[in-house]
């Protein structure tokens, strides 16, 4: 209303002709470049399907027997295509979530105060260590968790001691995720909470944290999803187990990498058998988790 | 009406980008909150609750920090040990023998090459494709599809990296065999496709780098990719204004504003290369002489390393030796994602 000038509406067009073919060479480039950039997309899909053929083609015969997801392979012979992997399903579940429930805690309270309190440098060095955190490899988080807890403080070798490992490379992607979905609650609500004369901590804990609560859940799962395909800490810190192993805290525990590792050395056909079956049960697991975390973020309060 | 509205846009925008300001403004609302509530109140309990909360919660954020100053040092700890009774150069021997913990001899100098190797090629191959890709999901793609289209691209991220191994030999590899002989018979002239140290083509540095190129691919694309899409919409469109095809808009405007989240994305995904162990272990095959600088080289990087000497950590000086070869990786990438941030000057979240 307010901007009515006289720009928008010319009388007539002006003489001659406004715009000039483009010339064929830039014509070419841009084409050109259209093309590049499809092929691009197109190159980077190739691998994806290739690699989920492959596990789904040579994985389903194993998912599909009677015995996979209810038995172990506890006395069952290298070639036997008997057994199942529900010692490994069960390891793998039991160290990511020993790791997200001590990580998940940590990372939310430093996420908050990265978002509500941090000022100066130590959260200007927080949120530079959380990038180098999430940089870390896996194999250097296991063999810092080796040096201390095993070497130093005299601990064994258990399922627990992954979890701490899986603590390290879980905790930069809560933070960042939970940072992120803190920074899209209006500021709003947190003023009208102010002005009931709520204290800060209770405004963070009652208001801030619920709105943005589905946001961390699924940041939670994506960690999670991250973390169950992890190999390198479980190839320092645990010892592989045929038979289950409720305890996480001593004694072998089996996971699905770990399985897959230890049956690269079995030169049956049962080996492949059972790798591949493996590597089709944890992307199934893995893909449960993304896709939760998807369904979670769709009830969020904030949009992006 | 629409007065109002303008003049609320800014302070919005700017803390999408600059974190400060927005909490700036609201510590100045929240300030005198809890002073007058805590002072009209008697002493303590909304003033103790903060005063626990606010420590806790940083207390969190120190314990970041702290973790990572405690990798080093533990590391570093427990390497010294072993360098100290070193008989061989730590930095120029290509030999890593802890057999025997009274005669140590390790060097590291054929662990950078193959890891620096290995990682430096995937990445020369996955960056160009990761700036296609980026473009084509910000400015090629129609809207509808964008998403997810990059919902794909992160997919490639979901996927075990010991699966990716898996594949990488028992499949990629084959499938590359073609490529990798031809490369060998017409350009062996050069060193990077001279022969190897391996008697055969499959399970080399160039198979280890196709499949950590695949790896470090979605990281790369999804930082680029928020840069691109933050590229500023009158930048564009001035662009568009003086004539400029799609192209031309992309290298007048885009490029010039995302090169430095494109550069501080492919560092990243370098750190990742670097640090990859469990597929590379599973890939790259191993090698009896020292590496010739050759794609069709085997050999060991830090972590694969590392991995494969797992199951024998018993020993404190062995041990010792392996953790040394650790530290050096965790300096190394300490290093590469530290530039990346730099670079990336706060405008990315990796």
């Amino acid at each position: 209303m307010a901007t009515t000038t006289g720009l928008d509406a010319p009388e007539r067009p002006a003489g001659g002709p406004t715009f000039q073919p483009l010339s064929t060479g830039r014509k070419v480039k841009d084409r050109l470049a259209t093309v590049l950039v499809v092929l691009a997309f197109l190159i980077a899909v190739v691998p994806l399907v290739w690699v989920l053929v492959t596990v789904v083609g040579r994985g389903i015969g194993a998912i599909l027997s009677a015995d996979w997801w209810g038995r172990s392979l506890s006395g069952v012979l290298p070639e036997s295509f008997a057994g199942g992997v529900y010692h490994a399903i069960y390891g793998t579940l039991i160290q990511a979530l020993l790791a997200a429930v001590i990580a998940v805690p940590i990372g939310i309270a430093a996420a908050v105060y990265l978002v509500e309190y941090g000022r100066g440098r130590l959260a200007k060095t927080t949120s530079f260590m959380v990038d180098i955190l999430a940089g870390v490899p896996s194999i250097v988080a296991a063999l810092f968790v080796f040096a201390a807890f095993i070497s130093i403080l005299g601990g064994v070798q258990s399922a627990f001691m992954v979890s701490l490992a899986l603590v390290l490379l879980m905790l930069p992607v809560v933070i960042r995720n939970t940072e992120e979905m803190l920074r899209l609650v209006p500021d709003e609500l947190r003023e009208a909470s102010y002005a009931l004369g709520i204290p800060k901590w209770k405004t963070i804990l009652r208001i801030v944290l619920p709105t943005a609560l589905s946001g961390t859940v699924t940041g939670v799962m994506l960690a999670l999803a991250r973390v169950m395909g992890e190999t390198a800490p479980v190839l320092v810190l645990v010892g592989y187990s045929q038979s289950i192993n409720f305890d996480p805290f001593t004694g072998n525990m089996a996971s699905l990498p770990l399985l897959m590792f230890s049956e690269l050395s079995n030169p049956e056909a049962a080996g492949q058998y059972r790798i591949w079956g493996a590597a089709l049960t944890l992307i199934l697991i893995i893909m449960i988790l993304q896709l939760g975390a998807s369904v979670v973020s769709r009830f969020s309060a904030i949009s992006k | 009406m629409t007065e109002r509205t303008t003049e609320q846009a800014p302070p919005q925008g700017p803390r999408d980008e600059d974190p400060a300001a927005g909490s700036a403004t609201l510590d100045t609302v929240t300030d005198p909150g809890p002073a007058r509530g805590g002072r009209s109140r008697g002493s303590s309990s909304g003033g103790r609750g903060e005063r626990v909360f606010r420590g806790l919660t940083s207390g969190s954020g120190l314990l970041v920090v702290v973790a990572i100053a405690a990798i080093g040092l533990f590391l570093l700890v427990q390497a010294v040990p072993s360098l100290m009774a070193n008989n061989a150069n730590f930095f120029t021997s290509p030999l890593f023998d802890t057999r025997d913990p009274a005669n140590l001899n390790f060097g590291i100098r054929d662990l950078v090459v193959v890891t620096v190797l290995s990682s430096l090629f995937a990445l020369v191959l996955a960056m160009p494709v990761a700036l296609g890709i980026a473009l084509f999901l910000t400015h090629y793609a129609p809207r509808r599809v964008a998403r997810p289209f990059a919902y794909v691209i992160d997919l490639l991220a979901a996927v075990p990296s010991i699966i990716y191994g898996l594949w990488g030999i028992a499949v990629l590899a084959p499938a590359l065999l073609p490529v990798a002989t031809w490369l060998q018979g017409n350009l062996g002239w050069f060193f990077l496709f001279a022969p190897g140290n391996l008697p055969v083509l499959t399970g080399t540095i160039f198979t280890g780098g196709v499949v950590l190129a695949v790896m470090i691919l979605p990281i790369i694309t999804a930082v680029t990719r928020e840069v691109f899409a933050q590229t500023p919409r009158f930048h564009i469109e001035a662009a568009q204004a003086l004539g400029a095809t799609r192209w031309e808009v992309i290298r007048m405007a885009v490029l010039p504003y995302g090169r430095s989240g494109y550069i501080a994305g492919s560092m990243l995904g370098l750190g990742r290369a670097l640090g990859e162990t469990i597929a590379v272990l599973i890939v790259i095959r191993a090698a009896t002489t020292p590496s010739n600088f050759s794609l069709f080289d085997g050999g060991y990087t830090f972590a694969s390393l590392i991995a494969s000497a797992a199951s024998e950590f018993s020993q404190p000086l062995p041990t010792g030796a392996y953790i040394a070869a650790g530290l050096v990786l965790f300096v190394l990438t300490f290093v590469v994602n530290a530039i990346a941030r730099v670079i990336a000057g706060g405008k990315v979240n990796g």
